[in-house]
């Protein structure tokens, strides 16, 4: 059974229909992307798998529970972080504290504790600062622990919001275009980090991205969106070789041939 | 205090060597200073108390809150009646005034602190208004004039008589609301109001409830002043509906912001200067109030983040 599944899901809002019908699965342990031009809703699909959106119709599964009724928090303690399209870091506290914050919902000492310094309290804080270290040093930045977020050269940002998912512990990591405004050296270095932590950590990935090459390398699996509708699904090769994309992409061929003309 | 939680000021020898000058210095006055002046530093003390309560609300969790002083009357109103109307010891206000703070304000949080910033001024002012004209018209809270003759409280065998034992009991309330701010500024709670106030959205992608913890600071800083208001009932031994009026309100959260919002020394500097510089202008008469209104423009102009330095660290 696939650990993500999307059954028939609708999104509209005020009678505009931003998703249509769609059917998506991601299987265990891949990394999947999800791409389309410009507009076509993939944003749209993270915002209701992650509890942001309500979809109008449709079931969203995550490893057999259902989660498109439950609130943004509820769906990340069952396990599925991600990121955002335009950096949503807590840019005036530390990356530490930043990456802190991925640990909210794996710990539970209360105000009490904290004002009474209970042994729980201690031995949670040690953990968390522990914690914030490790992903920030698995990312590649363990120096950049006490640096205010903001102040980071955008690809360490990058980085610090992946690290503050991860924190997480999730089965399932969106990333919402994470390639956006890197160059080519560091572009690689993201495929490589994507794949180690689907090789090191076993955490499924899910994707979307407008870098068409960087999805082909990585991708094992793509589903292609056009105007909220699933317009093809299949490995790199079959989705880049499918008419009905390289038509959403490129235009129709009647255009390009009355262009042409 | 355990190392771990000690502030990061009293780790250093030059921070702990300051501290406790400090310290030593505010134990030490009540030897020099006349009763006028332990009456202003009292209130002083009773001042960092209110505003480093509200500064949990509107520092850490970025919630403006401008009905501040009606849980300050829930304190002292509950203060005077459990000592007045029931005959029980003060002692016994404080666990029922924390009780009744953290009701009203989850009562009153619950469902506005999902309100967008200025609404949710809009009606905290509304509320402390409420709170502050139910009292006034009710028979148990003796109206307009308020409730007298609360009884002044014993400890250690000592009745808490003289303007000697407030200060030193606002200065204690003063040095307890210190550490337990700097305790819950670096736990999970007190980060997950930073990331609530700075990012909600990213914060609920984090797995954080932000309508609890948006609920949790409002409670805290309830509690911060119910337990103020007992005290203060207790010094006054008598309180009145225009105590907690929304000047109240304002004069606290002229603290909070003054010092700046979320740094707890810079909010202590916020709360005396609130107190003692209308003292000091007293000489200049009439003219007081405008002078210092004018200072503070000028303060907030000049230093829009509050008195205190952003990288300044104590020690």
């Amino acid at each position: 059974m696939a650990l993500l599944e999307i059954a028939g899901m609708s999104l509209s809002f005020g009678g505009i229909e931003v998703l249509r019908d769609l059917d998506f699965a991601v299987e265990e342990g891949s990394i999947t992307s999800l791409i389309g031009p410009n507009g076509a809703g993939k944003t749209s699909v993270f915002n209701c798998l992650t509890g942001f959106y309500r979809p109008r119709t449709g079931q969203i599964t995550l490893a057999g529970g259902r989660i498109d009724r439950l609130a943004p928090h509820r769906v990340t303690r069952l396990g599925l972080a991600r990121t955002f399209q335009n950096l949503r870091l807590f840019r005036e506290l530390t990356a530490a504290e930043n990456v802190m914050a991925g640990r909210h919902c794996r710990t539970g000492a209360g105000a009490l504790d904290a004002v009474l310094g209970t042994r729980r309290h201690r031995r949670e804080e040690a953990a968390i600062a522990e914690a914030a270290q490790r992903w920030l040093g698995f990312v590649g930045i363990p120096d950049a622990a006490e640096r205010v977020a903001g102040s980071l050269p955008y690809g360490h940002q990058r980085r610090v919001e992946w690290a503050r998912a991860l924190a997480t512990e999730p089965r399932l990591l969106l990333l919402d275009e994470p390639a956006a405004g890197l160059n080519a050296s560091e572009k690689e270095e993201l495929i490589a980090l994507m794949r180690r932590i689907r090789d090191e950590l076993g955490i499924t990935i899910l994707l979307i991205e407008h870098d068409m090459g960087l999805v082909m390398q990585v991708s094992e699996h793509i589903g292609v969106l056009d105007h909220g509708r699933k317009i093809a699904e299949g490995t790199p090769d079959k989705v880049q070789n499918d008419p009905l994309v390289i038509e959403a992409y490129l235009g129709r061929d009647e255009d390009e041939a009355s262009e042409a003309a | 205090m355990s190392t771990t939680t000690a502030p990061a000021a009293a780790r250093s020898p030059r921070g702990i060597a300051l501290t406790a000058v400090v310290i030593l210095a505010a134990l030490g006055i009540p030897l020099v200073a006349n009763s006028y002046q332990l009456e202003v530093l009292s209130e002083a003390w009773f001042y960092v108390l209110l505003c480093l309560g509200l500064n949990i609300v509107v520092g850490y969790a970025g919630l403006l809150d401008l009905g501040y002083a009606a849980f300050f009357a829930v304190g002292a109103y509950t203060a005077g009646l459990v000592t007045l109307k029931l005959g029980l010891s003060f002692w016994l206000s404080l666990p029922l005034a924390v009780i009744a703070a953290s009701i009203a304000g989850v009562v009153i949080g619950g469902p506005t602190l999902r309100l967008r910033s200025d609404y949710l001024a809009i009606v905290t002012l509304g509320f402390g208004e409420m709170v502050r004209i139910t009292v006034r018209n009710l028979s148990v809270t003796g109206g307009a004039s308020g409730l007298v003759g609360i009884s002044r409280p014993w400890l250690f065998g000592y009745k808490l008589n003289s303007i000697g034992s407030y200060y030193y009991i606002f200065l204690a309330l003063a040095l307890l609301a210190v550490v337990a701010s700097h305790r819950l500024e670096r736990s999970r709670i007190g980060r997950a109001w930073k990331y609530v106030r700075s990012d909600e959205d990213a914060a609920r992608a984090m797995g954080i409830n932000h309508a609890t913890i948006k609920l949790s600071a409002y409670v805290m800083g309830a509690i911060f002043a119910a337990i103020g208001g007992c005290f203060y009932a207790a010094k006054m031994t008598a309180i009145a509906p225009e105590t907690f009026t929304f000047n109240q309100s304002l004069l606290i959260l002229l603290g909070v912001v003054l010092g700046g919002r979320g740094k707890i020394p810079g909010v202590i500097l916020g709360a005396i200067v609130v107190v003692v510089a209308p003292e000091l202008f007293r000489d200049i008469g009439s003219m007081r109030m405008l002078v210092f209104a004018l200072s503070l423009l000028l303060i907030m102009l000049l230093r829009p983040a509050g008195i205190w330095p952003e990288r300044w660290r104590w020690g």
